[in-house]
């Protein structure tokens, strides 16, 4: 049976009023980070909501892809786009290597071992000083598609709102696939997905290489659109952000990974005014948000609504 | 030669004791309610910045050491109480992420109180390196490495001899059964987070005449000992200290013979190499999953 997704609608046309609303470009600035963090966080869900799998060290395959975009063109004149894939196939050939060794691991161990994955990768790039520029980090190239430069913050807007509204698009039509359904399956039992005929090791190294061809793709997009990288975009506290959107949002929900995305990219704005209370504030919010509401924000609104219907 | 591997061997092992110090606070947690508790790093922070603070304010050396391991151990109750407890049942990556908020929480509040700047007090008992075999071994080291080894055998006597600890271990092994058999389970939950707190603050308080400290060392300080305690084996307490030391060698070893840029690198490098021979750590217990 074929769902239809007015979730879909609602979210096309939000996209398209928004650039009406939106007074200047520093607020298309915030929007576009949300839409980033957002397809990210989609990829990561697939992952971690759907497949079960945890990972602490997404950030470092986002910070692959964004180095790629910087390294490459800056030292060896490799155009941005080719740049771009280079670094997308690196990080999903580096998720395919290493994931059936820490797909043998579970729980607690799988956490250390993707955590170790993401930090070693920020080492190298804070020591690579020649390469990357080390701690301070280093200035990326413009992008230009079709011998287009994308340039400000409306037209990157133009970018990354339909690629976010393909994205949603693409991961609602993956879980309902026979792909999905052997995710979930693989969620609520391993052993007994097993017994009818999942391949349980191929799906989990699957679903980790995708979500890290996504997490390293979105790295280059950011790289371009901000115009500088540091090692920062690696680090731990990134992949930090990454998983608590997904589980602030809602784990296993497609649209909990956007709501998840708006709200933690909008958070420290609306903590700048606390003058460095924000990471008290930031670190109460999580603690808050995960006692109350351990299931995430859109499975638990969509249970109240339904049980008031 | 020798001596110069001695010495990386002294700077290896004082670091190592206090990652086993960390790892063992990981498996005290562990133990008692299977969470992983991403705010340990922050008591090792809390135990020196806090013994800075006593010490300004006038109050003598072993005074101000105590209350830098009471507050502590009291923050770790409040941590169980408010937020572990009323969590319960929650997946591991929602407790995880709690126990990351709290660890945001409480850096974010000494970073506030105290600013971003680096804090030390003196050395226990002077600087006079005292020479073994043409290699310096500070006497901090010594306080360090003896009372890791202090602690991890009152910490074994504990659970071995007394009816405290083993009701203790006997929760870990199974809490509903425990229960029945009249321990106070919720009692042990409070127990092990103030004794994990203690212990982490314990070694904040020893290293921080060695490296100094500051509001943000305990990231690292907390995921090593998190690498410890896996290396080791989730759970138990001799892989604890054993994942610290070796954690702590290793990474002395790579910084004096490789590159002191890729020291922070050499834990987590490891953790690569133990999984991927033994995915339970060195010492972690078989684990068969029933259907």
């Amino acid at each position: 049976m074929r769902r239809p997704h007015p979730g879909l609608l609602v979210l096309g046309a939000i996209l398209l009023v928004l650039p009406l609303l939106l007074p200047n470009a520093f607020y298309f600035d915030i929007v576009n980070r949300m839409a980033i963090n957002a397809i990210v966080v989609l990829g990561l869900n697939l992952l971690i909501g759907f497949a079960g799998q945890i990972s602490l060290g997404h950030a470092g395959f986002f910070g692959i892809g964004a180095y790629a975009s910087a390294i490459l063109p800056t030292h060896y004149g490799w155009p941005p786009v080719a740049a771009m894939g280079a670094g997308a196939a690196g990080a999903a050939l580096l998720a395919s290597v290493i994931a059936p060794p820490i797909f043998r691991l579970s729980g607690h161990y799988l956490a250390m071992a993707t955590l170790g994955l993401g930090v070693v990768i920020s080492i190298v790039l804070k020591n690579e000083t020649a390469f990357t520029g080390g701690p301070d980090g280093m200035p990326v190239p413009p992008l230009s598609l079709f011998g287009l430069e994308i340039f400000g913050e409306r037209q990157w807007y133009g970018l990354f709102a339909p690629v976010l509204l393909f994205s949603v698009w693409a991961c609602q039509n993956l879980i309902d696939s026979p792909f999905g359904r052997a995710l979930r399956a693989l969620h609520g039992s391993e052993v007994a997905s097993q017994v009818v005929g999942v391949d349980v090791a191929r799906y989990k190294v699957a679903v980790f290489v995708l979500s890290a061809f996504i997490a390293s793709i979105m790295g280059s997009l950011t790289a371009h659109y901000v115009g500088f990288v540091t090692p920062n975009v690696a680090d731990f506290l990134h992949s930090i952000e990454l998983v608590t959107m997904v589980v602030v949002g809602g784990m296993a929900s497609v649209y909990g990974s956007v709501v998840g995305a708006v709200l933690l990219t909008a958070l420290p704005q609306a903590l700048a005014t606390f003058e460095g209370w924000e990471t008290v504030v930031f670190g109460a919010v999580l603690m808050l948000s995960m006692i109350f509401m351990p299931k995430g924000l859109v499975p638990t609104l969509a249970a109240r609504l339904g049980k008031g219907r | 030669m020798l001596s110069q591997f001695l010495q990386f061997m002294f700077s290896g092992v004082t670091i190592g004791a206090t990652y086993a110090l960390a790892a063992l606070g990981f498996t005290l947690i562990y133990n008692a309610s299977n969470v992983i508790n991403f705010a340990q790093g922050e008591f090792i922070m809390l135990g020196g910045m806090l013994t800075v603070f006593f010490l300004k304010s006038g109050l003598p050396m072993p005074a101000a050491i105590v209350l830098a391991i009471a507050v502590p151990a009291v923050v770790g109750i409040l941590l169980e109480k408010l937020a572990i407890e009323p969590a319960k049942g929650a997946d591991t990556v929602s407790l995880i992420i709690i126990t990351i908020g709290a660890s945001l929480v409480l850096r974010g509040i000494v970073q506030i109180w105290r600013g971003k700047g680096p804090a030390v007090f003196p050395a226990f008992s002077g600087n006079e390196p005292i020479i073994i075999g043409g290699a310096a071994l500070a006497p901090q080291s010594l306080w360090v490495i003896g009372t890791s080894g202090v602690i991890v055998l009152a910490l074994w006597l504990f659970f071995n001899r007394t009816v405290a600890g083993k009701a203790i271990l006997a929760t870990s092994v199974d809490p509903l059964a425990a229960q029945l058999a009249g321990i106070n389970t919720q009692w042990v939950l409070l127990v092990s987070f103030a004794l994990s707190a203690a212990v982490g603050a314990i070694g904040g308080i020893l290293l921080t005449p060695i490296t100094m400290t500051s509001y943000d060392v305990g990231i690292m300080l907390g995921l090593k000992g998190f690498v410890a305690a896996v290396v080791g084996g989730l759970g138990a307490g001799h892989g604890a200290v054993a994942g610290g030391l070796l954690v702590g060698i290793i990474e002395a070893l790579t910084a004096g013979y490789i590159s002191s840029a890729y020291k922070d690198a050499a834990p987590f490098l490891l953790i690569f190499v133990v999984l991927f021979f033994m995915p339970r750590g060195m010492f972690g217990a078989k684990k068969t999953e029933r259907v």
